[in-house]
């Protein structure tokens, strides 16, 4: 046994605990710059919340070393029942939800409360894991995709009827998974047209849109002339996909702008390309009133003052008088960006950055030297859900992306988001330390 | 799938790397392109406090203290902190405040701030408030006194002197005297606390702290390495003596005037009253301009310092100096003598004189000891046609020379503001006044202190300082030393020594010989004072008015200077009672029980009942409320007709700016067409 407990210490990864260690560590540094005041007798406040998450951080170190005691293949084994039990859970907490600001994603057992949203990222992790590295799944066909879809979008559907959106969009970076895994290179091209098809809708007026898709289309058509001569397949295409962004662009975004998305979300989504909200999607105008002022530009201004005073160097530590007054709406939570950006400058922002995105290229390094699927799949979902949390994240603080109630992974204040990070990083650090065996 | 690089984890990992660098790029942007959002994060986090340190005291000659600061209360509420269950009829009783009044006052509060600030709900609370409100303060969390200095007079004398503060209007800004004030200071707005405001009011202090986004603030920004440090105002130690002043306006009270106390050796004021006085404690705090008004309205103009804006004819006081001048320039000699025979007839209109006696005015010192007015208006036609003049009109300008180096016709220079010149005629005067056509004759009563000349008590008393040091005099001033240094720039004027033309001593001890016999065998025999030997004159002002349209003789002014002791002056003084009477009567007695009370520090209990019947008397005059109403209407006629113009320039104006738009507009219009 002692031999084995040795052998499997030297063969966690130690690069994956140290970045994790450290990212958890700015963050308690961070949430602590923001709330600690010169007047305070002592640092060590149970009250405050810095220290929570430090007790928040001891709790997943023990259940990080649990999870490391634990046998791999139980990981696989239970994939499916525990997906179920969160689906279950995710379910329960639409109707028996905590109301918390419109949305009912939280659930409260006494005193203590959690996010099964932010939890079942693990569960639907291990559950697509546990799909693609089934002997019978061939992913090649069509009805294994819109399987594979399924696992990773029921959660997101259930998160999307408890009003957190945000948090329903992770969901998608699953698909970056299923990519590696074998969907067709064409979904990457349909997501980034669709992406820019979004953006022209709402950039362009629609009837100077049409007439640029026309030309578009013709323009494309006269290009490949020679293959639509000869088969039908380019035509259909063709045809196919102009209808489909002319629908799409005139039809469907004001549709959805009108009839599905709230006020707030169009606000952030215009206050982020700096443009007015247009009268036709303004619910709340009346006829001959002033335009009120948009409320999240002032969370992002806020945020961007924190930010852009920073400079290269940085206030220095402590010395953020933005965050440290709480100017900024949220700022050990979701804001807590702003924190590094205002006291470390350039430099901290860059620095956390750099560490954010080589913890992610070594897990998908990680993923790339399993012999087993599952943990290579696990893998990958590990690395785009840190990916999207973060990109998301410091994009909306910096006024890249609206402003979506997401949390910066490690940093930001929260026992839900900081343990089902932790367990997330774990099991992978568990699974990886078992490379050599094949696990199903 | 698992064997063999995959291409797909690097399309993956390029995506990754790609949307770093966009975060990486537009982070370097923001962070070192956009100055602009430092300075918004300054301008919202940065909070600059200033601190005012408290203004300078003042003390008299003997240390005590006449003006300094106490800390006062104001009752701050922030409502975010009141608890639910506040005890409102509690609280209302340790206030003393109805519930009504609580009602209304924390209404306007919450419409006026949001409610996690702090704002005033009672400002200057009573003494009582204060104390009823600290017992119980623990009840009423939400509420805190918030300390404040204000100005505070020890006693309620010398407020015209020592003046007031007053927060600092905009028209006052736009001065240069004024350019390193900002909206909301306080600074001296009279007296000394204007004539001395540089050093009384220190150096505020600025104290930059950060603050939250409900303005409240917190830590000091960067450690307060940029703040700077209030200095406190400096100290005035003053040549004024707390006891006699107090006595003074003790015997002033209900009399219209003013008295003047000089050291001759210094120069340094002893006691300046004017009187009706007020209590400075009135101006100071929330009810200044109530009280402020009221005074204004007085008819007696208690805000009116008549010791050196108040212009009088000196009557028989400017006696010793025509004597003086008239000895100098060596028109007559100690021995000349008048036959006056109860009037002076040598000009065209007879001017009467108290004694008929012969032998009178048989030589100057008893001409001047009998104050007779033939002596004194023959000496100055004497001297202003003396023979080494070419003219009168030569003669009066030399006269005219004297007066101005006793400081006569001309400001003293005295350390508090508004001070007024008087005035002592020239042939420039007269030619206009007489169409060049006068002689000595016309302007005889100048010689007696009659006629066009007018001077303020202060240069009255500065007059006796000049005769009292044989010749030589310094500035009058309050004000010894400043922060314990008697050498500051500012009272270097202080310590010039003004000497007058050279007049020998002789001369000067034939005039105080005859001052002193005005004391022991003349008109002021009842200031005589045991032990020292006084010079004196008395003086009777003849003063005319204007009321109702009707010139009336009023009541005379009635005047007296002196100094003491002869051998060695400490005190040189006078004292003007507007419309009293004789000046041996009412001035006189009031001089002599100063200069005992600053001499030998008490008076003596044989001059009892003449303190008290100076004490009690009440000598203002019945004419003072008509003479103040028919002023007041003048004025308010004078300003009705200035503002008119005023309206009339300015609707001209309009109306010319109106007609260059016009012409400006339809010459565009025409380049438009064009």
């Amino acid at each position: 046994m002692t031999s084995l407990r040795k052998a499997l210490f030297y063969r966690i990864d130690g690069v994956v605990l140290l970045l994790y260690v450290m990212l958890v560590t700015v963050g308690i540094m961070a949430v602590f710059s923001v709330e600690h005041h010169t007047t305070d007798v002592s640092i060590f406040m149970m009250n405050k919340n810095y220290m929570k998450q430090f007790v928040w951080f001891g709790y997943s170190l023990l259940f990080g070393f649990v999870i490391l005691l634990t046998d791999s293949k139980f990981f696989s084994s239970f994939a499916f029942l525990i997906y179920t039990i969160a689906i279950a859970v995710l379910v329960i907490t639409i109707f028996a939800g905590v109301d918390v600001k419109g949305s009912r994603s939280w659930l409260g057992i006494g005193s203590f409360r959690f996010q099964p949203g932010e939890v079942a990222k693990i569960f639907t992790s291990m559950a697509l894991a546990k799909y693609l590295s089934l002997p019978e799944t061939n992913f090649k066909t069509l009805k294994d995709k819109l399987i594979a879809a399924a696992i990773a979008m029921a959660p997101a559907i259930l998160i999307l009827l408890q009003k957190e959106t945000g948090l329903a969009l992770v969901y998608f970076c699953f698909f970056l998974v299923m990519y590696r895994e074998g969907l067709p290179n064409a979904i990457l091209v349909i997501g980034f047209s669709l992406i820019g098809l979004v953006l022209a809708s709402l950039l362009i007026e629609r009837k100077t849109l049409f007439v640029v898709l026309t030309v578009l289309a013709i323009l494309i058509g006269w290009l490949i002339r020679i293959p639509l001569r000869r088969r039908m397949a380019p035509r259909i295409i063709l045809t196919v996909s102009f209808l489909f962004a002319v629908l799409f662009s005139q039809v469907a975004v004001p549709f959805v702008f009108k009839h599905v998305l709230q006020r707030h979300q169009i606000d952030r989504i215009y206050s982020t390309l700096g443009k007015e909200v247009p009268d036709e999607y303004d619910k709340t105008m009346v006829v001959g009133e002033d335009k009120k002022i948009n409320s999240s530009e002032y969370n992002v201004l806020q945020s961007k003052i924190a930010i852009g005073s920073g400079g290269f160097w940085g206030k220095g530590f402590l010395n953020g008088t933005s965050t440290k007054n709480q100017f900024v709406p949220e700022q050990h939570t979701d804001f807590i960006f702003c924190a590094i950006g205002e006291q470390f400058g350039f430099i901290g922002s860059a620095g956390l950055v750099l560490l954010y995105i080589s913890l992610i290229l070594r897990i998908v390094f990680i993923a790339e030297r399993q012999r087993s699927v599952f943990t290579r799949v696990y893998s990958y979902c590990v690395a785009c859900i840190l990916f999207f949390h973060f990109a998301v994240n410091i994009s909306m603080t910096i006024g890249l992306m609206p402003v979506i109630g997401i949390t910066l992974p490690f940093l930001s204040y929260g026992g839900s988001s900081l343990m089902s990070f932790s367990i997330l990083i774990f099991i992978l650090v568990r699974l990886d330390a078992d490379r050599q065996a094949l696990i199903r | 799938m698992s064997t063999g690089a995959n291409p797909r984890q690097y399309v993956i990992s390029i995506i990754f790397i790609g949307v770093a660098s966009v975060i990486l790029l537009r982070l370097f942007f923001l962070q070192n392109f956009e100055p602009k959002y430092k300075i918004l994060a300054n301008d919202i986090a940065i909070y600059k406090k200033v601190v005012y340190p408290p203004r300078g005291a003042v003390l008299d000659r003997k240390g005590k203290v006449l003006l300094s600061n106490t800390v006062i209360y104001d009752l701050m509420v922030t409502p975010r902190n009141i608890p639910k269950n506040l005890d409102t009829a509690q609280f209302c009783a340790a206030l003393d405040i109805d519930k009504k009044t609580f009602i209304n006052i924390m209404r306007r509060v919450q419409e006026r701030n949001i409610d996690v600030r702090q704002s005033p709900f009672i400002e200057q609370m009573s003494q009582e408030q204060a104390a009823r409100f600290q017992e119980n303060g623990y009840l009423f969390t939400g509420f805190e006194p918030v300390e404040r200095n204000i100005r505070a007079y020890e006693k309620p004398i010398a407020g015209i002197l020592l003046g007031y503060i007053g927060e600092v209007s905009p028209e006052m800004l736009k001065r240069p005297r004024y350019s390193s004030y900002r909206q909301g200071d306080y600074a001296g707005l009279s007296g000394l606390e204007w004539q001395y405001e540089e050093v009384l009011r220190g150096q505020r202090g600025v104290h930059y702290l950060e603050r939250d986004k409900f303005n409240r603030p917190r830590d000091p920004y960067k450690g307060g390495i940029l703040d700077s440090q209030e200095v406190s105002g400096k100290q005035l130690e003053l040549y004024l003596d707390a006891d006699l002043q107090e006595y003074a306006e003790k015997l002033m009270a209900n009399k219209i005037g003013s008295v003047v106390a000089i050291d001759p050796q210094t120069g340094g004021i002893l006691a300046m009253v004017s009187s009706p006085t007020y209590d400075p404690n009135l101006l100071r705090g929330h009810d200044r301009a109530k009280n402020y008004a009221a005074l204004y309205r007085k008819p007696t103009r208690p805000l009116f310092n008549r010791a050196t804006q108040a212009m009088y004819p000196p009557g028989s006081t400017i006696k010793p100096f025509t004597g003086l001048v008239a000895l100098n320039v060596g028109a007559i000699g100690p021995n000349y003598g008048y036959g006056c025979r109860g009037s002076y007839g040598a000009c065209s209109r007879a001017i009467a004189c108290e004694h008929k006696d012969a032998g009178h005015a048989a030589n100057f010192r008893l001409a001047l000891a009998h104050s007779c007015n033939s002596y004194f208006c023959h000496i100055f036609r004497m001297t202003v046609d003396f023979k080494n003049f070419n003219s009168v009109k030569e003669g009066l300008q030399s006269w005219h020379d004297y007066y101005n180096n006793f400081s006569f016709g001309k400001l003293t220079g005295i350390d508090i503001p508004f001070e007024k010149g008087g005035a002592v005629p020239d042939s420039n005067k007269y030619n206009s006044m007489y169409h060049f056509n006068w002689n000595s004759c016309t302007i005889v009563f100048v010689g007696m202190g009659q006629g066009e000349l007018l001077l303020t008590p202060l240069q009255m008393a500065n007059g006796m300082c000049i005769i009292a040091n044989k010749g030589w005099y310094y500035t009058p001033h309050f004000v010894k030393s400043i922060g314990k240094n008697p050498n500051d720039s500012l009272l270097k004027k202080f310590h010039d020594k003004h000497v007058v033309l050279n007049i020998p001593d002789s001369t000067f001890s034939v005039v105080q010989q005859a001052m002193q016999d005005v004391v022991e065998s003349g008109t002021a025999a009842g200031a005589k004072i045991e032990g020292i030997t006084v010079c004196a004159k008395t003086g009777t002002a003849e003063n005319k008015a204007i009321v109702n349209g009707e010139v009336i003789k009023m009541q005379n002014h009635s005047m007296f200077v002196a100094f003491a002791p002869r051998e060695n002056p400490k005190i040189a003084i006078a004292v003007a009672l507007e419309n009293a009477g004789f000046g041996a009567t009412w001035a006189a007695p009031i001089a002599s029980l100063m200069m005992e009370k600053y001499l030998k520090d008490s008076v003596s209990v044989k001059r009892k009942a003449m303190e008290d019947k100076m004490l009690n008397a009440n000598l203002i005059n019945k004419y003072v409320f008509t003479i103040d109403s028919v002023l007041r209407l003048r004025d308010a006629a004078k300003y009705q007709a200035r503002q008119e113009r005023k309206w009339e320039a300015d609707s001209i104006k309009r109306a010319e700016d109106l007609a260059m738009y016009r012409y400006w507009f339809e010459s565009q219009l025409k380049k438009i067409k064009k």
